[in-house]
């Protein structure tokens, strides 16, 4: 026996309640931002569109395979780069002809972006790229490059971090060329050393760039520091850098003793 | 019966003049309570709502439904092969003239309507349940089942929630002594609740009032009596197969509802053009500027008329306004609870609040 509507209850409160909200809701401002007018502030690693910086690329094809989509289009020749020097062997290289990205397929998983080991692949937050023919969605080379322009910066390192491994290694190579020209300008200076240590310098230089100093809390000047007013903080920080100039100027004069 | 400012001494120029009025407020007033409806509903739900569309300078989306109806008139008309042609495309006309001739026995303000009906309230309420015709006639030849459900649903609807409607009117004839909409109003000016304090019939009259409301939700098939075009069961009720401007008939139909029954509701409870009980806006202007020692200025009775039209349209507006917050607050009522609703707690309420006024109007 089907059991029976129970009868209706008194209108409750909750009807006024619920007439107070969507009252209050009305005078409150809404939150909708006018889109083609007012353009959403995105997130910098907002997953938009992919960008290609073709430089970078090397065709190793590894984004095309793992594409769960196999949208990547690659197409590439192979090119024979003659040798630099007389009797070397010729080289070979990859040239990139075709990298298109079917971004009517894509899912926007990013694989592609995890995987490139030259980092060739970035996101960009660009969302405009809508089209009225599906073709028209497979982006080529050409435009993905362009899209490179419109990615963001990437994150501020934090405070204390070491540098980036290609930035490191740059300013070594800098440091280092600088040397070896001064070496070369000066060869007049010390003439009895020049033969021997001439050569040897930029090594030496070299090795001392690689001096590590385990930073330690220099009190002198830590307590002088703190006795000029600074803070504890500041002072500490700074009487540990002094530490570490102090050990490695150190370090470098015993090294050159030792040699001289 | 006196009359009206709109009644010249040529009967073919006051017919006319009439009829423009009339089609003018016809093609304004629904497209105000439309925008009200996109508006106000979107702020409810914490949107914006319609923003682009203007008209000349002013934005805010205030064109939204003209081009909406631009958009409607040159969308294919569809009609079903099952379908009963010559009724399914009479249908939204229909439901849509009620609306329209209910208009001609409005008062909108002193001296301002179309026609001075002895009968008044018994034409207008009888005239605007028509509509419920189109929307069977367009439920049927539609040749669609949710179509049908939903038409039943309607005719069912109509009559549970006729009787609440009629009652809840019924008390202010009663109290009134008259049929027509015009002594209406103006008998609210003359009363005085226990013989002091003017006010309107709303007071005394809360319960048939809002029987009265919710019984015109419910004959708009607004929610949460939308049941008939329940869209979650049986898509849109009768409208499911009806496309462009035939559908932008059954649309403007409703909002002319929700205009028509506001306005019924403003005149038999609210006071019409009395922007408070027992007094005009001449009369506030006149108390106003009297305060101020200046001397009570003369009103050009068109003038006065226009002041009314304004009041009776705050009114209205007001009321649709609630109409639209109803419909963005409550859920939809079952079938069954709305029958039982009607018949087990309204339609008692109105005979013991008729009794009730009967009473007191014997004894007062
Ligand atoms: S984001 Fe994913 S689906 Fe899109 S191209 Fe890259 S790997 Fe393929
Ligand atoms: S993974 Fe990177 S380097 Fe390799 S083909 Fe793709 S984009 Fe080029």
């Amino acid at each position: 026996m089907p059991t029976l509507p129970k009868l209706p209850r008194p209108p409750q409160i909750g009807l006024l309640k619920g007439l107070g909200v969507t009252l209050k809701t009305m005078m409150s401002p809404s939150t909708t931002q006018q889109y083609p007018h007012v353009k959403p502030d995105l997130p910098p690693r907002t997953r938009g569109v992919i960008a290609l910086m073709e430089e970078n690329c090397t065709v190793c094809m590894l984004c095309g395979r793992e594409c769960p989509d196999w949208c990547i289009y690659i197409d590439s020749h192979k090119e024979v780069v003659p040798p630099k020097e007389e009797g070397a062997r010729a080289r070979t290289r990859n040239v990139l002809d075709r990298f298109a990205i079917d971004f009517a397929l894509c899912m926007y998983c990013g694989i592609c972006v995890e995987v490139c080991p030259f980092d060739a692949l970035f996101w960009s937050p660009e969302f405009e790229y809508s089209t009225y023919s599906i073709r028209e969605l497979t982006h080529e080379k050409e435009q993905l490059r362009v899209w490179m322009d419109t990615v963001p910066p990437p994150p501020e390192l934090d405070v204390g971090a070491d540098l980036p491994k290609e930035i490191e290694d740059g300013l070594k190579a800098a440091r280092q060329a600088a040397e070896k020209a001064a070496a070369a300008a000066a060869p007049s200076e010390a003439p009895a050393a020049a033969g021997k240590a001439g050569g040897d310098a930029p090594a030496a230089q070299a090795a001392e760039e690689d001096i590590h100093v385990e930073a330690q809390v220099d009190q002198e000047v830590f307590d002088q520091l703190v006795a000029e007013g600074k803070s504890e903080r500041v002072a500490r920080a700074k009487a540990k850098a002094a530490y570490v100039r102090k050990e490695k100027a150190r370090i470098r004069a015993e090294r050159a003793g030792g040699e001289g | 019966m006196e009359p009206g400012l709109l009644d010249f001494p040529s009967l073919g120029l006051s017919i006319a003049v009439k009829l423009l009025i009339m089609v003018g407020f016809f093609l304004t007033a629904p497209l105000v309570a439309g925008y009200m409806e996109h508006k106000v509903l979107a702020h409810q739900q914490d949107r914006l709502g319609p923003m682009e569309a203007g008209i000349g300078p002013i934005k805010h989306g205030v064109g939204q439904l003209v081009a909406d109806g631009a958009k409607f008139i040159q969308k294919e008309d569809i009609v079903p092969t099952a379908a009963d042609k010559w009724v399914f495309s009479l249908a939204p006309g229909v439901a849509l003239v009620p609306a329209l001739v209910v208009m001609l026995v409005l008062p909108l303000g002193p001296g301002l309507f179309g026609e001075n009906l002895g009968a008044g309230v018994f034409f207008a309420l009888a005239v605007s349940s028509v509509s419920v015709l189109g929307v069977l006639m367009a439920a049927w030849s539609s040749a669609n089942k949710y179509s049908l459900m939903g038409g039943i649903r309607a005719a069912a609807q109509l009559i549970a929630y006729e009787l609440p409607l009629v009652l809840g009117a019924a008390a202010v004839v009663l109290q009134a002594g008259t049929l027509s909409l015009v002594s209406i109003v103006e008998a609210q000016a003359d009363f005085r609740i226990f013989g002091l304090l003017p006010m309107w019939f709303v007071l005394p009259h809360a319960i048939g009032f809002l029987l009265f409301f919710v019984a015109s939700l419910a004959e708009l098939n607004r929610p949460p009596f939308d049941m008939p075009i329940a869209d979650s069961e049986i898509i849109f009720g009768h409208m499911t197969e009806y496309t462009g401007i035939k559908y932008a008939f059954f649309m403007l139909a409703e909002y002319a509802g929700m205009v028509v029954l506001s306005a019924i509701a403003t005149v038999l409870f609210l006071g019409g053009w009395y922007v408070l009980p027992g007094v005009t806006v001449p009369e506030l202007i006149n108390w106003v500027v009297a305060f101020f020692g200046a001397g009570p200025f003369e009103f050009h009775p068109v003038v006065a008329g226009l002041l009314g039209v304004g009041v009776t349209m705050g009114k209205i507006f007001t009321l649709v306004f609630v109409m639209v917050w109803f419909r963005a607050t409550f859920p939809r009522l079952r079938e069954d609870q709305l029958q039982r609703m009607s018949w087990l707690i309204l339609i008692p309420l109105g005979l013991l609040n008729i009794v009730v006024i009967a009473i007191a109007k014997v004894l007062a």
